[in-house]
């Protein structure tokens, strides 16, 4: 296809990164999930407020508040100093970090609203049968839940490779580390080689449809996966 | 007033719950202590309460305070609340709550694994006899009827060998069918695994026709209970059962006569007529006699109709100050029989306790 070795590098890191802001995502998440989904708590809307906050705001804002925290003076950055790690802005890590709170409503939102429509009578059904809550968790919730959850997996993946304007404010643009593929495309449109940001674009949108594709075909099957997002 | 059998462990529930919803708070107030063995109904109408009591012994109900003893084994007291999953019950829900990710041999398996005793094959092959669902065992839930998705359920229910079976209403999500699909199976159940049932229902007649003993709530609060025939033959059953009044007793078939399709039973030295729907002679059959169809006679009235005269003494009478009945209790060796009568036939007869009185039965209900 012609794809350069800066291309192979980006796309490479991109699904590095996306691969595990998802799996980091579905173990975080999920309880969070849960707790909205059950809780009768007045922290209720303010959580679920926060959590659906990056679907409003301007990526940059985001940016610009995790630059300020992650940076030496910043609470983050202070924390990761003492323990060692130095500073995260243009680092990859500082990157998942960023990318974790970009795409948290897309994997909470699923999973609250398949848990929400499994209810409380399964789960009273199991404690009845002497399932302790982590057996009703593993055994009734996460079954039941399965299209929910294999939602939020491919939501969480395919936005993650598709953010740009956090990557630009917190990542920067440094080859292997935080060059991801919205990153390098818009390197090349800026050194006007379209040839090469044809190339990518195309790649970009064939991935897009395709996990859409899944997620739709998913969602017909499924019992409990009514995907709503922006609640 | 509640009689108990105090050979058996009894279950002592002092409970109060109160449920918010919305803008209504619904109070439960219940003191009752009952039998372990054998069934007991806790009837009432909608909204009395009934799955709520059912809830707040199985834990399902957080805000319920108080003590509650199964036996020796304490669930509730000021100290604790043993959380659902460890006490030993089996629930039955109104709606089944079959899990739908698995086929009934996954739901079945699913109790038989959290068994705090372990569940011989020999036992599954006896639960999934009585219920008759061997056939179903490859179905998932939504492919069964309501009947074989309660029968499921309960057959889940024994699964996890309980010490109590708790039902809510099984047969309610069943049209009149499907219900002479379950209710045989309920019967045979209690002498099948010799396990106490706490059973709920709204309806008189599965109550009559299961039921030991009775605990009838009305808005949240016990109103009466005691042994099944106590509870149907007392007058204070509230306004709505008072047409429900009447006595239940257990007879024994000794006699048949083809001759005119009838047999003959016995209960404590007194000989009734019923219809014969082929029980077999030395057969016991609960029965209940509705006090409205009993009437009195000072004589026997043997130019009538009414096949059943039982003589009698007047053992006492309740007025109703507020209506135009009078409920009657009359013994006729060594049992009871309530007859709702008139106040005024009363007045007109000279009734009074003591007297000597002609019970005139005009129709029995065989409950099997």
């Amino acid at each position: 296809m012609g794809l350069t070795d800066s291309d192979i590098n980006a796309i490479w890191l991109t699904i590095k990164l996306a691969f595990t802001v998802t799996i980091i995502l579905l173990i975080i998440g999920t309880p969070i999930a849960i707790w909205l989904a059950k809780t009768k708590s007045w922290l209720r809307g303010p959580i679920n407020a926060i959590v659906a906050l990056p679907l409003v705001l301007p990526p940059t804002v985001l940016g610009f508040y995790l630059l300020i925290a992650m940076g030496p003076n910043g609470p983050i950055g202070q924390l990761t100093e003492q323990l060692g790690v130095g500073l995260l802005p243009f680092t990859f890590w500082g990157l998942v970090i960023g990318s974790l709170f970009y795409s948290l409503p897309f994997v909470v939102q699923p999973i609250q609203n398949a848990v929400e429509a499994i209810g409380q009578k399964p789960l009273e059904a199991a404690a009845t049968l002497h399932s302790k809550p982590m057996d009703t968790f593993f055994h009734v919730i996460v079954p039941l839940a399965k299209p929910g959850f294999i939602s939020a997996a491919i939501l969480g993946f395919a936005h993650t490779v598709g953010e740009f304007g956090i990557v630009l404010m917190i990542g920067g643009n440094i080859p292997m580390e935080t060059k991801v593929v919205s990153i390098q495309i818009y390197d090349q449109v800026e050194a006007l080689e379209y040839a090469g940001a044809h190339r990518l674009s195309a790649i970009m949108l064939g991935f897009s449809f395709i996990a859409l594709l899944l997620l739709y075909s998913f969602q017909k099957r499924g019992l409990a996966s009514k995907f709503r997002i922006g609640r | 007033m509640t009689i108990i059998n105090s050979k058996s462990p009894n279950i002592v529930a002092n409970l109060h719950a109160s449920l918010r919803s919305g803008s209504q708070v619904f109070e439960l107030e219940v003191t009752s202590i009952f039998p372990s063995t054998g069934i007991t109904a806790i009837l009432g109408e909608s909204g009395s309460g009934k799955t709520t009591l059912l809830r707040c012994i199985a834990g399902l109900e957080k805000s319920v305070k108080g003590l509650l003893k199964i036996g020796e084994t304490t669930w509730l007291d000021d100290k604790r609340c043993v959380p659902t999953c460890e006490r030993e019950i089996g629930y039955v829900f109104q709606d089944a709550r079959l899990f739908d990710h698995l086929n009934v041999y996954g739901n079945l398996q699913f109790a038989v694994k959290r068994s705090h005793e372990t569940v011989k094959k020999v036992f599954f092959e006896e639960v999934v006899h009585a219920l008759d669902i061997g056939h179903l065992m490859q179905h998932k839930p939504d492919q069964l009827s309501g009947g074989e998705k309660q029968r499921v359920a309960i057959a889940r229910a024994l699964l996890i060998k309980p010490k109590m079976l708790i039902m809510d209403e099984p047969l309610a999500s069943l049209d009149n069918a499907r219900k002479q699909d379950v209710l045989p199976y309920l019967a045979a159940l209690q002498n099948m695994f010799n396990l106490p049932m706490l059973y709920v229902s709204h309806s008189t007649d599965e109550v009559c026709r299961l039921a030991d003993h009775v605990i009838l709530l009305h808005q949240g609060k016990v109103v009466i209970q005691g042994s099944i025939n106590e509870v149907f033959s007392s007058a204070q059953l509230p306004h709505v059962y008072q047409r429900e009044t009447s006595t239940i007793i257990k007879a024994k078939i000794i006699e048949k006569n083809e001759r005119w399709h009838l047999v003959r039973a016995e209960f404590d030295g007194n000989m009734i007529w019923l219809q014969d729907h082929n029980q077999s002679i030395g057969r016991t059959v609960r029965l209940r006699i509705i006090a409205s169809d009993v009437s009195l006679s000072l004589k026997d009235e043997k130019e009538s109709t009414i096949l059943n005269r039982l003589e009698g003494r007047i053992a006492c009478i309740q007025m109703d100050s507020r209506g135009a009945t009078a409920l009657v209790t009359i013994d006729l060796m060594n049992t009871e029989i309530v007859a709702q009568v008139t106040r005024k036939s009363i007045d007109d007869l000279f009734l009074m306790v003591g007297m000597k009185i002609w019970t005139q039965i005009k129709s029995v209900a065989i409950l099997g």
